[in-house]
Formats: structure tokens, sequence, C-alpha cells
């Protein structure tokens, strides 16, 4: 008795979960313009999207800005992971606090402050403050998916490497890189996934000249339903939880 | 372990340092500034310094909304606990193969776009949606009923966003809890009631408090949330901060916000600090499962 109720609601949570995101991905499909009924099978909405310019050019936009956040976290990230794990050094602890206030701190308290930053500093907002503002945000994410994969180390082995005269750029690039490149490569796919589904932090740091994917969305959506809307959303969805399973997989396959 | 220093950990305990002390450290310490300057309309904020801004939180006006805004975020935190704390209990009971699946399917959507699926509650919430249409086709109503652009609509979409992050840190803390005190309290004759009130209750409550503090916080920023299922009536804080700084160009006002809710979140950190030197385990924040 208890079993079946256990196992109906989990099952319960988890389709619910589950259900918004079937049904916009089924509508997107849909060949009627409002989606209270089934019109029939359709690509069309995919279509215009592949029309449709500024769409186009925000997503390349998008897709630049995640690239080159993701990829600069990975490496701050994973050297971090790699020192705090590694050295003993003055304000270590202060650091791991750091990253753990950045990874707690509310997205929009994360948002205002870079924004006043980036004023301060007179870097001016478009691009460069986008990238920096999400390497800001991927990095704890980075650190902690690193840290805890090189804390199950055998330290053994860099030990025998320092025995054979590597130097620490050598121990780390063939010994310590190649054990932890699961763990490097999915902090790398969740950084690009988060940075390209941002919304709250890129709203406040990005300008007038530079259009992303998730605002553009955020504005279209504001508007109302449309299928257009649907399309857009299902390509979105469909790409995070491919990079999302394919992390997920990274990380459990060497456990 | 010490090692010899060199260029290389100077380099990679130098990079983030550096990053973290200018993008994290650095802009907090200025958004506490900006929050004791005045407004100012040709450069936005200038001296002298006062407390004034935190003064006009209270005003009548943004202390509704403030206070709506608190007690939506409190009731999706709330409505979370109640919904997470038996689907983590489930999870944990279930044999190690399962787990694992279990909880991949909760951690798969906290990783994709939240805006979208916000979006997709409208389908489901709306006059021509799931909900309506079912109600209507078996006749208990003549008239759809207005569910989106509620308070309630809010609090759903916040719990349906945010659960996971309160299912892993319990998860966690639920995990490391010993059976054998279930055992023992079961032969000594405690029911199943009184075993969940005196053992899993006093040593989960650190996961509680993660969890708690993990969904309170980012459910009040969550502006695109009240703005896509709430209307312009049902705000949060997010909404207001939003407006402080991107329309009405007050910063020092906006600041004052949110340095509020980084008061709170040193609050619920002290108090996740007590929950688990009374357990001696930590539950949660510090686990990176997800």
């Amino acid at each position: 008795m208890i079993r079946i109720f256990k196992w109906g609601y989990l099952s319960l949570i988890l389709a619910l979960i589950y259900l918004p995101i079937a049904v916009l991905i089924v509508n997107s499909f849909n060949a009627a313009k409002y989606g209270n009924k089934w019109g029939g099978f359709s690509l069309q909405w995919y279509q215009k999207l592949f029309n449709n310019d500024a769409l186009i050019e925000a997503a390349l936009n998008s897709l630049t800005v995640s690239i080159v956040a993701a990829s600069v976290a990975t490496v701050i990230g994973t050297l971090a992971a790699v020192a705090l794990h590694r050295y003993d050094f003055k304000g270590k602890g202060l650091l791991s606090s750091m990253v753990f206030v950045a990874m707690l701190t509310p997205e929009i308290v994360m948002a205002i402050a870079l924004l006043i930053v980036f004023i301060t500093l007179g870097i001016s907002l478009g691009f460069v403050s986008l990238v920096i503002a999400h390497i800001t945000f991927c990095l704890p994410f980075v650190i902690i998916a690193v840290y805890s994969r090189i804390k199950d180390f055998d330290m053994r082995m860099l030990s025998a490497a320092k025995d054979l005269g590597a130097n620490e750029l050598r121990t780390f690039w063939e010994v310590i890189l190649p054990l932890i490149l699961p763990a490097v490569l999915s902090g790398w796919l969740l950084s690009f996934t988060l940075s390209l589904d941002d919304v709250i932090v890129s709203a406040f740091v990005t300008g007038p000249s530079y259009e992303i994917l998730p605002l553009k969305v955020y504005s279209m959506v504001k508007v109302g339903v449309s299928p257009e809307v649907n399309a857009i959303s299902t390509l979105l969805l469909g790409i995070s939880l491919v990079l999302v399973v394919v992390s997920q997989l990274l990380i459990k396959k060497d456990h | 372990m010490k090692v010899n220093s060199g260029y290389f950990r100077f380099f990679a305990i130098g990079l983030a340092s550096v990053w973290l002390a200018l993008f994290v450290f650095f802009p907090n310490l200025l958004v506490v500034i900006t929050s004791l300057l005045t407004r100012d309309p040709s450069a936005t904020v200038s001296l002298p310094f006062n407390l004034n801004s935190y003064w006009r939180t209270l005003d009548v006006l943004y202390l509704d909304v403030l206070w709506n805004s608190i007690k939506m975020a409190a009731l999706a935190t709330i409505s979370c606990l109640l919904i997470g704390f038996p689907f983590a209990m489930a999870i944990v009971s279930l044999p190690k193969r399962w787990q694992t699946i279990a909880l991949f399917f909760m951690i798969v959507p906290f990783w994709t776009n939240s805006l979208v699926r916000t979006y997709a509650i409208q389908f489901i919430l709306g006059n021509q949606g799931i909900i309506n249409k079912s109600l209507l086709a078996l006749g208990l109503i003549d008239t759809p009923l207005q569910l989106l652009y509620t308070p309630f609509a809010v609090i759903l979409g916040l719990c349906y966003i945010l659960i996971p992050f309160m299912v892993l840190p319990l998860y966690s803390a639920l995990e490391k809890l010993d059976p054998r005190l279930h055992f023992a309290a079961r032969d000594l004759g405690a029911s199943a009631f009184h075993r969940f009130i005196k053992i899993t209750l006093p040593l989960t409550s650190p996961g509680i408090v993660a969890g708690c503090l993990m969904v309170l916080l980012p459910a009040m920023g969550m502006f695109y949330i009240s703005d896509l299922l709430g209307g312009a009536k049902n705000l949060l804080l997010g909404n207001v901060i939003k407006t402080q700084f991107l329309n009405t160009r007050d910063w020092p006002f906006g600041s004052a916000f949110s340095v509020m809710l980084m008061m709170l979140l040193g609050v619920m950190l002290w108090l996740y600090y007590r929950a688990s030197r009374f357990t001696n385990k930590q539950g949660g924040i510090h686990d990176s499962n997800f």
C-alpha cells in the first residue's frame, strides 16, 4: 500500500514537472494558430523563425557570448579548483567563501552589483559586459564541478609526478588535467547552458546595441502566446536538454 | 600537503582571486555604498551619505509591494517544502539505481531554460488552457476560471521553477540519516509519526534550512515569473528593483532593497550554520550533486 502511494507520488510530481514542457513542444508543431485545438502537424512556425533575421542575429550573439563566457569560466574555474585542492595559501578560506557567496547570491543582487561596477569602471554595456557577467555567475559552478572530482584523487600519483621531476605546470597538464577532463567538460557544458538561458543578469547588463536570444524571447513572450515563441522555446529547451544530459553522463560514467 | 611555489601556482590562485575580488566582492561593496548615497538626476548618484533610501522602503506604497512579495515568496517556499519533503523521502527509500534515475529527472529541468518553462505554464493556466478546458468539458464550470494573472499563478510558477533547489538539499540530508536510529526507535515503541518528529525532522534541519534559503531568495528576485504569470498587480521584489534601476533610475533606492536581500541571505546562512552545528552534519549547500 505504502509502496503504491510512494511510486504514485513520485511519478505524479515528475509528470507535473514535465507536463507544461510537453504541451509547449506539442503546440510548436501545431498548424492551428491558437493552441486551443489541434490543427495538424506543421513545421511552419519553425520556417517563419528561420526567416526572422533579427532573431537569428540575437541567437548568434547569444552563442558567441555563451561560448566565450563558458570557455573563460572553465579555464579560471579549473585552475581555481586545482589550486584550492592542492595548495595552502593565505586567503584560501576567503577565496572559497567568496565562491560560496557568489553561488548563493540571488541573481537579481548580482545583476545590479555588476551593473554598478560596469558603470563605475566605465565598461560599456554590450558584448564585453555580458561576457564578464556570465563568466562571474558560471565560475562557482565550474569550481564546484571540478573540485568534487579532484578531491577523490589518489594523491600519490601527484607525488610520483613530482618525484620524477615534473614541475607544477607539467604535473597539471600531463597528470591532473587528463584525469579531471570529464568534470572540466561537464563544467563547460553547464556554464554554456546557464549562460544561454540567463535572463535576470543579462536584462541589467546588456545595452540596446547588443541583443541576445533570451531577452528577445522574453520580450516576445511578454506580448503573449504566439506559435513562433513556441517554436523558439522548443529549440532552446532541446539544446539545453541535450547538453545537460551529455554533461550528466560525463560525470556519471566514471563513477 | 605543501607544494613549492611557482608561476603556475601563482597564476592558478591569482586568476580566480582577482576575478572574484573585482566582480563579486567589489560590486557588492559598491551596492552598499550606492544604497547610502543620494539620487542625483544628472549623475545618477551623489553625496552626502544618508539612510534615506532605507527609510523610503518603509513608505506605505512600497511596504505594500514588499509585504506582498515576501508573502508570495514565503508561500512558494513553504509549498516547495511541503511537496518536496515527501518527494525527497520517497526518493531516498528507493533502491540506489532508481534514486539516481529519479534525481536525474529532477535535475534536468533545473538546467533548462526557466523563462521558457514559465511561459509553458501559461498554456496550462490560461482561459483556453488544459485545466479550464478539462473542467469545462466535464461540466464542472460554465465559464473559465481566472487562474492566470493571480497570486496563485505566481506562487505556482515559483514552486515549479524552484522545487529542485528544495529537493536536492533535502535529499542529501535524508540520505545521510542513519536508518539504525529509526530501527532503534521502533523497537522502543515509537510510532511512525513520533519517529518523524523526533528523529527525521531535527536531523535533517540543515537540509531544510538550506532548501528554504535556496528557494526563498531567488524567488524574491524572479521578475519574469510575476511578469508572465502575475500581471501588473502581483509584483515581486525583483520587479521593484528592476524598475528602480532600469526605468526610474533611482539607484540608491534599488540598492537598498538589494542590501536587504543580502541581509536576509546572511540571516539564513547563520540559521543554517546553527542547524548544522546542532546536528554535526551538513546537508546540502556544500554538496554539488547538481
